[in-house]
């Protein structure tokens, strides 16, 4: 199946009840097989009017306790901004999919990564984050969901996952998981069912009187704490000897992952991290590296001018140079171009 | 002695923050009246708007949601679809309705949508200081109007109602008022109109009402009224339009 389908297949598996969705290129596999397959196993399938309609009826659908989704790409994340900034303002649980393209503007619907820091840097008003996930694989666009909507609802919290073009279109196998959907042991109290045999509910974001909004933005960044905390994701290989270090994510990562084990099979030292979760962005992994070694060198791989770039300089605080690569607007950067880049470093 | 009036047990007893003469005080009570009357407080689920009645959930003692400005049909929709046993309304103002939520409230009324719509009409942004609404009528001074509404510049009072009535998922579509005792009862018995026809899974149900705004009319409270009754409805008739 294709990553887009391989997503929507992990979503209905790990329990999604809800989809609103609006067709946009190239995510159109994901809506389609949704309307399709969701009815079947008991959701609800909604083509919206708009994309800013579809992330309301999402806000809707958790606050009436589904585990729901939407899905699109770039400029119609673009439009679904606000209502991800309104189910983190309200602490709803949702899943929204990013297959990236070209951009700015309308852009093109080739793949790109150019919507880092539109997912990690919240994207929409206020102070919040959505938990980010960048599958690398059709098999892991399937596995990361059940994680996805796990996230979501154990954190009361938007979860973003970032596709892109590439990752969305292309056909693999995928082994379907015989493991039960994980249930949440907590209770969702605060659903709206109607106030039958206790005091009413109320879902918002809004805080008028002075003091409550500080009073509960830090109560946000507390849990946000937790997070960063708890749920760092990545792949790593060959830190220990490495003398250069490839850090790619999603579709990046694979080519990297690839021009890693040539190199490797020529003799290079060369190692490789994959960001899984990016945000909470694994600071972690780059800090336990040896700060002793003089010799090692980073190089950051995108399907963008450096966004991801900017967590791992964070990440890695001076401690050793961090080279970048990058193209975007459709061009990916290719074996070749990673193999001069890193020639030219050695 | 028999006690013959009283507040609703779906109305809570705390004080108001609208002004004096507003009409969004009337038709909490009112929705709050017939939610009792119809038996369903158990039941409801309301959504309110971004707009002077932001904090309708304050007033009522029931479920709630807050909505974006403007997205309140979608998340009832969302609501509803997920829980059809539940008896979903949203209240919204003409800005809310229909300026920045159009799309929202005609692909609602299209999908016909089992959902109640209880639509403030006072012709002016209220919460955000007197701007003017979709609603506005030629040649009335707002904030952003301050010679008067200029049709052939800002365009003509959007009747949204008559837009809506020509699709097939509206079922149930009236206009009312509360410039008097007599008008208020016709919109109390809308209202419920509207909540039964969602109970017998009827579809979509909207009620327009004309309410004063007394501070923004830049008038009186009994005026605001007179000018319902002398001037908006002559923009706006009442009675049932479907």
């Amino acid at each position: 199946m294709t990553g887009n389908e391989a997503i929507a297949e992990g979503a209905i598996q790990a329990g999604c009840k809800f989809y609103a969705g609006y067709p946009i290129t190239p995510q159109n596999e994901l809506i389609a097989y949704m309307a399709r397959r969701l009815p079947e196993a008991g959701g609800i399938f909604i083509q919206a009017e708009a994309e800013v309609s579809a992330i309301n009826m999402v806000f809707g659908a958790a606050a009436a306790g589904a585990a729901a989704m939407t899905s699109s790409s770039s400029p119609g994340i673009s439009l679904k901004q606000e209502g991800i900034s309104y189910i983190a303002g309200a602490e709803l649980p949702a899943v929204i999919v990013n297959v990236m393209r070209g951009g700015p503007g309308l852009g093109n619907i080739w793949p790109a990564q150019s919507d880092y820091f539109q997912a990690t840097r919240s994207g929409g008003h206020g102070d919040y984050h959505s938990i980010v996930l960048a599958p690398a694989s059709v098999q892991e666009s399937y596995d990361i969901m059940r994680l996805a909507f796990y996230l979501a609802e154990k954190y009361r919290i938007p979860v973003i996952i970032l596709s892109d073009g590439m990752l969305g279109q292309m056909m693999e196998p995928v082994q379907f998981s015989s493991l039960s959907v994980h249930q949440s042991a907590r209770k969702k109290t605060w659903v709206l069912t109607g106030c039958r045999g206790r005091r009413p509910n109320i879902v918002k974001s809004f805080y008028m009187q002075q003091g409550d909004l500080e009073k509960f933005n830090l109560l946000l960044q507390k849990k946000y704490g937790v997070i960063q905390q708890k749920e760092e994701r990545c792949e790593s290989l060959y830190l220990d000897e490495a003398e250069i270090i490839l850090v790619a994510y999603g579709t990046m990562a694979r080519i990297a992952k690839g021009t890693m084990v040539q190199l490797r099979a020529k003799g290079k030292k060369i190692g490789f991290i994959r960001p899984i979760t990016l945000w909470p962005f694994p600071y972690n992994i780059f800090k336990k590296l040896n700060v002793s070694r003089k010799q090692l060198k980073i190089l950051v791989i995108e399907m963008s001018y450096g966004q991801m770039l900017d967590d791992v300089k964070l990440s890695v605080n001076g401690k050793f140079p961090v080279e970048f690569l990058g193209r975007s607007g459709g061009g990916i950067p290719s074996e070749k171009e990673i193999n001069d880049k890193i020639k030219s470093m050695l | 002695m028999k006690k013959i009036y009283s507040r609703p047990a779906s109305l809570r007893d705390i004080s108001t923050h609208y002004c004096a003469g507003c009409g969004h005080g009337i038709v909490h009570r009112l929705i709050a009246e017939v939610v009792d009357e119809l038996g369903i407080r158990e039941r409801i689920i309301a959504v309110a708007p971004v707009g002077c009645a932001v904090i309708a959930y304050d007033y009522w003692d029931f479920d709630c949601s807050e909505a974006a400005h403007g997205r309140a049909l979608a998340v009832a929709t969302g609501i509803k679809r997920v829980r059809p046993e539940n008896i979903v309304f949203t209240y919204q103002g003409d800005g809310d309705l229909a300026a920045i939520g159009t799309n929202e409230t005609i692909h609602a009324a299209n999908r016909g949508e089992n959902l109640t719509v209880i639509f403030i009409n006072n012709a002016v942004y209220g919460m955000t200081g007197g701007q003017m609404a979709p609603t506005t009528l030629a040649g009335q001074k707002t904030a952003t109007t301050p010679k008067g509404r200029d049709v052939l510049r800002e365009g003509w009072p959007l009747k949204i109602s008559e837009m809506l009535a020509g699709l097939p998922g509206v079922k149930y579509l009236e206009r009312t008022a509360l410039y008097s005792p007599q008008e208020v009862i016709k919109t109390k018995r809308a209202i419920t109109q509207a909540f039964k026809n969602q109970m017998d899974n009827v579809g979509f149900s909207l009620v327009e009402i004309l309410s004063p705004c007394p501070t923004y009319w830049y008038m009186a409270p009994r005026e605001a009224l007179d000018w319902i009754r002398d001037v908006l409805v002559k923009e706006f008739p009442l009675g049932k339009i479907k």
